[in-house]
């Protein structure tokens, strides 16, 4: 059967087509966009309302084992924040950590219809898969850790790129995982030890290998593999004063790596990685450095990792660095290492405005979002939830689109901090469009998903329409009205489907699972399973046979095929 | 076998304990197993008694007997024992797939029940005390490569998780530890076990005095002064040598069974427990992992947890999860006499739940889900035979370290017995058509 709907007179927002608030129609068929739709199409009336792509979120830590850790460890976070059952939803719980039917709904409610999960441990793939199944609504994909695997390691010391790569390749197939991502590359390794490595150069226990060469490796397999993103870092030394400068280094470190024409390596939540200082009491923000290279550069980009004040749960494969934080908070502490690939690590925070360290955090993340000048380069993120709870989005959007949001929350912030950030003397205010850039057209770009983040001819019908005029809205002074329309979308279209309604879900649908298939030479794939074969046992505890997931696991697959250049 | 050809499946998963043994040999045709070779002799009379015991059609109870009937008629009499109940109990869980526990879930939020997994008789205190004191864990390979220090504490695992010793710990050959020599073994327990018999020092506590113990050392590795002679039976000295055998180490690993969460203390031994491994990690790479039990305890947990944000003892009857173990969890609620119905999956609540909990039961009406005969289905009124998951049935199962595995199935179910997902399924199907109450 047929399904056409009409979106009507909107003021639509498609960056990636350079459609900035035009009046226009959009017409969909069967779940995609088209030219025109016939005379007996849906209506739906989106007259002085804002018309977008769907929201793309490239970093939110919504399912896997880590995640569940955290719903386990913490009742407390849930208790204040059920979720009943509707008609059309099945009940859960938020908040920081929600459930995983609360999540999809509150995505949908706030318009965002694709989320990537950015750190499976890849032995527990198949768990993260298990919860990716059961979000609903949303499109979703995952990430496998690869910086601190044995297997990359060695062949990295050995400097074999080529069997590097078909290994990643074999990963990427075994555990349905879309991109590579790294995290504190090496000092996950040391963590074995209690311990954790001290920057790019520092070696890694018993490997014989830096974090350098695990970057910079992984990055030439992410070109020979042609990965729809670049290889998502999260840098060594997160959350420690003065680590804006490994964060630089990180990104110098692969400038020289041939580009392809889009950038060759993400950092992600860079307000965790954008510290200046010598000490926690010293602590200042990094941002206007860090912006300016990325600035300057065309083979990064970041995301924001904003910080909110309230709750949180910090969760991050980073073992160690999650300890350290432990041990100021002193709250309650979850480590899970994974054999010979990587860890884990969960810890409860509150982050304070009267803090110092906290208010200057969250200057970092805002003055990163204004300083760097091309929303293309720069996502909006929490990394979810560790600078604050995803549904905290439509505040972030707030605070860039008005300065006067942005100062009165500096106006209540720590004495200290006011007088060191930069972030009151900035003046910059997003637009709508600028925002839509930040939330979905580039991240959709940057994820190489050539059918989201825009509304062309082609684009899956993934649509969000907010409550905003956007001729007669001044964004910078009504911004409570902006906070409200992106928390609470007036129409949610998923796949040419209404699921989304005045904010709240009519329709329970089921998203894809968005991984990636690169094809490989079969003499180099050989090569690679042979020597995996023969290590296998020794390495895990789960037999080689056992470790794969078999495509009919994920309840809607999609592949996404590249062909390597091996 | 009338031309059935015989093949050996490799790989297979076992499904007794949580320790996800995944090296099994099984030498079967279609319908039945000849052999299994590799697991250890609880596994192997797993396998090889599969047919033993089994129900083999489903059963209602009718003038008091239990009586044959088809899958369809105890479908409905199951779904209207459920939907009439206004306080039903959905128990048992550990011992099925991760996919029926989803389904689980989705009933007892459609017939407004309790939803509770065998974790609450087990290790539920674990999971007390984790929600207060954290837990520093890691996957099973990371201790066989790493640990020098091994401590098994209030468990037995040469009689509980047989191939425990040799594929995880003091026997394993890892990357960085080779032979029994380069790891330390020390045994705390009220009695001199099998375990205990292989240790390098035997700490014998005094029962019910964990606690005191655990504290004693918790105090010595912070580096404090004991001030009394002998803590639950073991002297100073002895506390203090095992605290610093503990702070030298390079990378130890506690592991603790119910001797630990079935004792006196309970929740709070289990959080002593996970505060020293905690406090260790000032000092040097210390990790706790629990020796859950049955091979699936732990993906009841996850399951719940995910979709509910709970991992056992949810309470479903407001139309949204609640958790209060103690008040929502099943022994609570069936000996405060306010379950009127309970639907029981894979497991014997009428065997192994204390006795006041038991005599509610026994006077509610229960749909058992079960494969074998046991006590609880003898007592139900409505049984339905199911297969048995990575034996008849495929299905995703967590290990004790959370390492999940997709348990296949290797010979047919007998004719006409059907996998729990599909039965829950059908009483799902069967609710909804029946008009849900809520």
């Amino acid at each position: 059967m047929i399904s056409e709907l009409l979106i009507r007179n909107g003021y639509v927002f498609d960056p990636l087509n350079g459609v900035e608030g035009d009046r226009m129609d959009i017409a969909v068929r069967n779940g995609k966009v088209v030219e025109k739709v016939g005379r007996k199409a849906r209506l739906l009336d989106a007259s002085g309302m804002t018309v977008m792509p769907g929201g793309v979120d490239i970093h939110s830590h919504i399912a896997g084992s880590k995640a569940n850790c955290a719903r386990m460890m913490r009742p407390e976070d849930h208790s204040k924040d059920p979720e009943p059952r509707t008609k059309y939803t099945r009940s859960g719980v938020g908040h920081t950590i929600p459930s995983v039917f609360t999540t999809g709904y509150r995505y949908a409610r706030m318009g965002y219809t694709t989320v990537f999960e950015p750190a499976t441990p890849p032995l527990k793939a198949r768990h993260t898969h298990e919860e990716l199944n059961d979000i609903p609504i949303i499109d979703k994909g995952c990430f496998p850790l690869f910086g601190n695997n044995w297997f990359v390691m060695e062949y990295v010391k050995q400097g074999r790129i080529k069997e590097l790569a078909a290994y990643v390749a074999w990963m990427l197939e075994a555990t349905k995982g879309y991109a590579i991502k790294v995290v504190n590359p090496g000092g996950i390794e040391a963590w074995r030890w209690g311990r954790n490595v001290r920057g790019l150069d520092d070696p890694v226990p018993n490997f014989d290998v830096t974090p350098r060469e695990i970057v910079r490796a992984l990055c030439q397999v992410n070109s020979l593999l042609n990965l729809p993103h670049a290889v998502h870092v999260h840098p060594n030394c997160l959350a420690e004063p003065g680590n804006y400068q490994t964060t630089i280094d990180t990104m110098e470190c692969v400038r020289d790596i041939p580009t392809r024409g889009h950038p060759i390596m993400h950092v992600t939540h860079v307000q965790f990685t954008g510290r200046k200082g010598w000490s926690w009491p010293d602590v200042r923000s990094g941002a206007p450095e860090i912006a300016e290279y990325v600035n300057m550069h065309d083979h990064v980009s970041i995301d924001l990792g904003q910080l909110i004040f309230t709750n949180v749960t910090w969760m991050t494969a980073d073992g160690p660095a999650m300890f350290a934080l432990f041990k100021l908070t002193k709250t309650k502490w979850f480590n899970a290492d994974v054999e010979s690939e990587t860890g884990a690590g969960v810890v409860a925070a509150t982050y304070k405005k009267s803090n110092y360290v906290n208010a200057i955090q969250w200057g970092i993340g805002l003055e990163l979002a204004l300083l760097v000048k091309d929303p293309w380069k720069i996502f909006l993120t929490t990394d979810h939830p560790n600078g604050g709870p995803f549904t905290a989005y439509p505040r972030v959007i707030s605070w860039l689109v008005s300065k006067e949001a942005r100062q009165k929350v500096i106006d209540k912030i720590n004495k200290t901090a006011q007088r060191r950030l930069n972030l009151p003397g900035i003046d910059r205010e997003y637009s709508l469009h600028e925002i839509a850039t930040i939330t979905r057209a580039a991240t959709a770009k940057s994820l190489g998903l050539g059918s989201k983040g825009h509304l062309g001819v082609g684009a899956d019908a993934d649509i969000a329409i907010y409550n905003i005029e956007p001729s007669k809205t001044n964004l910078a002074n009504e911004y409570k009205a902006v906070r409200k329309a992106f928390a609470r979308a007036a129409f949610t279209i998923k796949d040419g489907r209404v699921v989304v309604k005045k904010g709240e879900v009519v329709r329970d649908v089921r998203g894809r699972t968005f991984w990636t298939r690169p094809k490989v030479s079969e003499g180099a794939m050989n090569t690679v399973v042979n020597e995996l074969e023969s290590k296998f046992d020794d390495y895990y505890t789960v037999r080689m046979a056992n470790y794969p997931i078999e495509e009919q696991y994920l309840t809607a697959s999609q592949a996404i095929a590249t062909t390597a250049e091996i | 076998m009338r031309g059935m050809s015989k093949t050996t499946s490799e790989n297979v998963i076992c499904t007794f304990c949580a320790s996800g043994c995944d090296d099994l040999e099984i030498r079967h045709d279609a319908r039945d197993i000849d052999s299994a070779r590799n697991g250890c002799a609880i596994s192997i009379s797993r396998f090889t008694s599969v047919k033993e015991n089994r129900i083999l059609k489903p059963l209602v109870r009718t003038r008091r007997t239990l009586r044959p009937t088809t899958y369809a008629r105890a479908i409905d009499r199951a779904a209207r024992i459920l939907s009439k109940a206004k306080y039903p109990l959905l128990y048992g869980w550990s011992q099925t797939s991760c996919e029926a526990i989803s389904k689980g879930v989705e009933l007892a939020e459609l017939v407004g029940g309790l939803i509770d997994n065998t974790t609450t008789s087990c290790h539920g205190p674990t999971i007390l005390g984790l929600q207060d004191a954290g837990e520093a864990t890691c996957t099973l390979g990371e201790v066989r490569h790493s640990a020098d220090l091994i401590i098994y504490w209030g468990c037995n695992p040469i009689h509980s998780h047989p191939h425990h010793t040799t594929r995880f710990t003091i026997f394993s050959k890892g990357r960085f530890r080779k032979a029994r020599k380069e790891r330390r073994l020390i045994v705390v327990d009220v009695r001199r076990t099998d375990t205990a018999k292989l240790a390098d020092r035997f700490i014998q506590v005094q029962p019910n005095r964990d606690y005191e113990l655990l504290t004693a050392l918790r105090t010595a590795v912070n580096g404090e002064e004991l001030e009394q002679d002998s803590i639950a039976g073991v002297p100073r000295e002895v506390i203090e040598e095992l605290a610093d055998m503990m702070v030298e180490c390079e990378f130890g690993a506690l592991f603790f069974g119910l001797g630990l969460t079935m004792t006196a203390g309970k929740h709070r031994n289990a959080e002593a427990a996970l505060s020293l491994v905690r406090d260790l990690n000032y000092a040097t790479k210390f990790v706790v992992i629990p020796m859950r039990g049955w091979f699936n305890v732990t993906g009841a947990n996850e399951v719940s947890t995910w979709q509910t944000g709970y991992p056992f003892a949810v309470d479903l009857t407001q139309g949204y999860p609640r958790f209060n173990p103690g008040d929502t969890s099943a022994v609570d609620a069936l000996a405060r006499g306010e379950v009127d119905a309970a639907l029981v999956v894979a497991s014997d609540p009428v065997s192994h739940f204390p006795k006041a909990a038991v005599k509610h039961l026994l006077k509610i009406p229960i749909v058992t889900v079960e494969p074998k005969r046991t006590p609880t289905s003898e007592a139900s009124e409505v049984v339905i035979p199911s297969a048995i998951i990575g034996i008849e049935a495929t299905g995703t199962i967590y290990r004790i370290d959370g390492v999940p595995l997709e348990a296949r199935k290797v010979i047919d179910p007998p004719a006409g017995v059907r996998p729990d997902v599909e039965i829950l399924d059908a009483i799902i199907k069967r609710t909804k058509s029946l008009g849900v109450r809520r």
